[in-house]
């Protein structure tokens, strides 16, 4: 007769999330919604901008989102912007304030701040990659004099795909940023510019040489945006760009997310140009 | 040192089975598989690879992660009930298998219900003295020896067993027994003349050092060998599923009807198979099979050396012995090292 012992966790474990309520809630667009949460008291989610928590919904299950507050602002709570684009988001879609859901993390590396501290920066957003930036947009406002010169390019597929419009509103009336925005297709009543990001990019002169840029959006779009930037002549180590991968564990050990030797839950999500030019797996 | 005369090998597997559940390879359909002895007259110590690996002990097919209640948002975390195990009789490759295992689960975050599993895991390896079977290549993976990793290490002497003790807890297997020998002077000059003999029972397989491999994949990024053999793998994730160092998951909620009682659980998953680098709104980063195939080879003989410095295959041959395409590592790689060696010699020549 063999003996039973039974083992039991004497701490948690890591794949265990913690209970979050959904405090607030805005409809950005027809599939994309902003969800402000906080956790229980005592629990911080203590981000940098860039990072990314795993969401649950329990019964429905787990995915990765950027969180798109900023770090100094969180108090406790924080924010998300989630397009509803699968399972787990529309569950999330469907959830009134007052709901609660799970999170674990902060999980990866954020925006390397300290490195674009003295520089010109270039925020390149495009759709749902404004959320991630956004965290590192308001820190950046936040402590405005440490930075040179600063950049807003934003693109969205139509004009009523525009996310976070207040931030926009507030950001195009300082003098201290350069917003522009593009469509791909107008609407009636749009008169601002159509076409691709980079048609933007000839509007921001900044000396290459102390620039730095942060880059988020869909896959196709970095290919293009990198051509332009490389041949602006910014240094392959001044261009941040954040990686959306499938990410079961956030904790490198599912290996869904790895691109070649790198663990983009870990490693990543944010890499620097330099590092990921050679693995063609992490840009086509 | 110890000496286990053969004739209390069954006297000792019956005093360990008082204290822990045994584990050790049986014959099923002429097939080798890892599971609970119920009788030490089971025990087969002479056996060729098991069809799945040890690993399914320290990280099975599937696990609990924790149990919540939907409702009112109550987790608790949950470790099935683990017994205290030996496993018995694995070959040196699933033992380096297991220490590459260890070092991953064990780095940055550490996967507790890995680790709850494998303080409660005793393993006694046994000196492989002949091939088990034709796929293996473990002479080439530098596998073929255990210098440690082990809690007990057996050595075949013929009518008696060499006992090396790696470890407290593999002390503890034997500790106070009278089945076991104190060695005489005879017994370590057998020992010497078994492990002098073993070796030239096996060939090496790889036509480079292993050394070299890290650079030949590297060197190899671009081959069109990666389409060539794509075009016939059928993507089933068999090679992954058998393989001693896989250890990838994909993690799925379980909830009772009336959507209250739940599990999040993890299962095995591979990366052959096509949706697993799948991103929201569908783009597939590993979109063709050549390149998933290009991915598992490169993370087994690069990515993992360069991440814990131990080499991701041991070549135990299980792979090309499960693939239904008949796809084997040291038919891949050796046609890599073939391929470059023209070119690095005409270089050379050149220089």
């Amino acid at each position: 007769m063999t003996t039973l012992l039974r083992e039991t966790l004497t701490h948690s474990s890591i794949y265990m999330p913690t209970p979050a309520r959904i405090v607030e809630v805005e409809q950005f667009t027809e599939v994309e919604k902003w969800f402000h949460l906080e956790l229980p008291s005592g629990f911080t989610i203590a981000h940098k901008p860039g990072q990314f928590v795993e969401v649950s919904i329990l019964g429905i299950g787990e995915a990765p989102i950027s969180i798109c507050s900023s770090p100094a602002r969180s108090n406790g709570s924080f924010e998300l912007c989630v397009r509803r684009v699968g399972k787990l988001t529309d569950a999330l879609h469907r959830l009134d304030v007052g709901s609660m859901i799970a999170v674990r993390g902060p999980f990866g590396h954020g925006f390397p701040i300290d490195r674009f501290h003295g520089k010109d920066i270039i925020f390149i957003a495009g759709g749902l990659g404004l959320a991630p930036l956004r965290s590192l947009i308001t820190e950046v406002l936040d402590e405005r004099g440490k930075y040179g010169r600063v950049a807003l390019l934003y693109g969205a597929r139509t004009p009523n795909d525009f996310l976070f419009p207040a931030d926009l509103a507030a950001w195009a009336d300082r003098e201290d940023v350069e917003c522009h925005v593009t469509v791909d297709r107008p609407s009636e009543g749009w008169d601002g510019p159509v076409g691709v990001i980079t048609t933007l990019l000839p509007k921001v002169k900044f000396p290459a040489r102390n620039t730095v840029v942060a880059i988020v959006g869909p896959p196709v779009m970095y290919r293009f945006v990198l051509d332009e930037l490389l041949a602006a002549g910014i240094a392959e180590g001044n261009i941040w760009l954040s990686f959306e991968r499938q990410m079961k564990c956030g904790v490198g050990k599912c290996g869904h997310c790895q691109m070649h030797h790198i663990y983009t839950c870990q490693q990543g999500p944010v890499l620097s140009y330099a590092e990921v030019k050679n693995l063609e797996e992490a840009l086509s | 040192m110890k000496i286990l005369p053969k004739h209390s090998l069954k006297a000792w597997v019956e005093r360990l089975r008082d204290t822990h559940r045994v584990v050790a390879p049986r014959e099923t359909y002429g097939q080798y598989i890892f599971e609970e002895i119920e009788n030490a007259d089971d025990l087969v110590f002479d056996y060729h690879t098991s069809v799945l690996p040890p690993k399914k002990y320290l990280l099975p097919p599937r696990e609990d992660l924790f149990a919540f209640n939907a409702k009112t948002m109550e987790m608790s975390p949950l470790i099935e009930e683990i017994q205290p195990t030996v496993i018995m009789a694995l070959h040196t490759c699933d033992l380096h298998a297991i220490t590459l295992l260890d070092k991953i689960q064990g780095t940055g975050h550490t996967d507790q219900h890995y680790q709850a599993r494998r303080r409660k895991t005793t393993l006694v390896s046994i000196e492989c003295l002949k091939p088990c079977m034709d796929h293996a290549f473990c002479k080439s993976m530098g596998t073929l020896a255990v210098p440690e990793g082990f809690d007990i290490h057996l050595t075949d002497l013929g009518d008696r067993y060499a006992v090396d003790i790696g470890s407290e807890q593999g002390e503890q297997l034997i500790e106070g027994l009278s089945l076991f020998w104190e060695p005489i002077e005879a017994d370590y000059e057998r020992v010497n003349q078994v492990m002098a003999g073993k070796w030239p029972n096996f060939d090496y397989r790889l036509d480079c050092d292993v050394t070299d491999l890290p650079d030949l994949l590297a060197a190899s990024q671009d081959s069109a060998l990666w389409d060539e053999v794509g075009d016939t793998c059928l993507a089933c994730g068999q090679c992954t599923k058998v393989c001693p160092t896989c250890y990838c998951f994909d993690v799925l909620d379980e909830i009772d009807l009336k959507l209250e009682h739940g599990k999040r659980v993890r299962v095995w998953d591979s990366c052959l198979i096509e949706k697993f680098a799948v991103v929201a709104g569908g783009h597939n980063f590993r979109s063709s099979q050549a390149r998933r195939l290009r991915h598992r080879f490169l993370r087994k003989g690069k990515y993992q050396f360069e991440s814990y410095g131990l080499l991701g295959c041991v070549g135990c041959g299980r792979c090309a012995l499960s693939c239904p395409a008949h796809i084997t590592p040291i038919g891949l790689l050796n046609t890599l090292a073939e391929r470059r060696r023209p070119a690095t010699e005409e270089a050379s020549s050149r220089s």
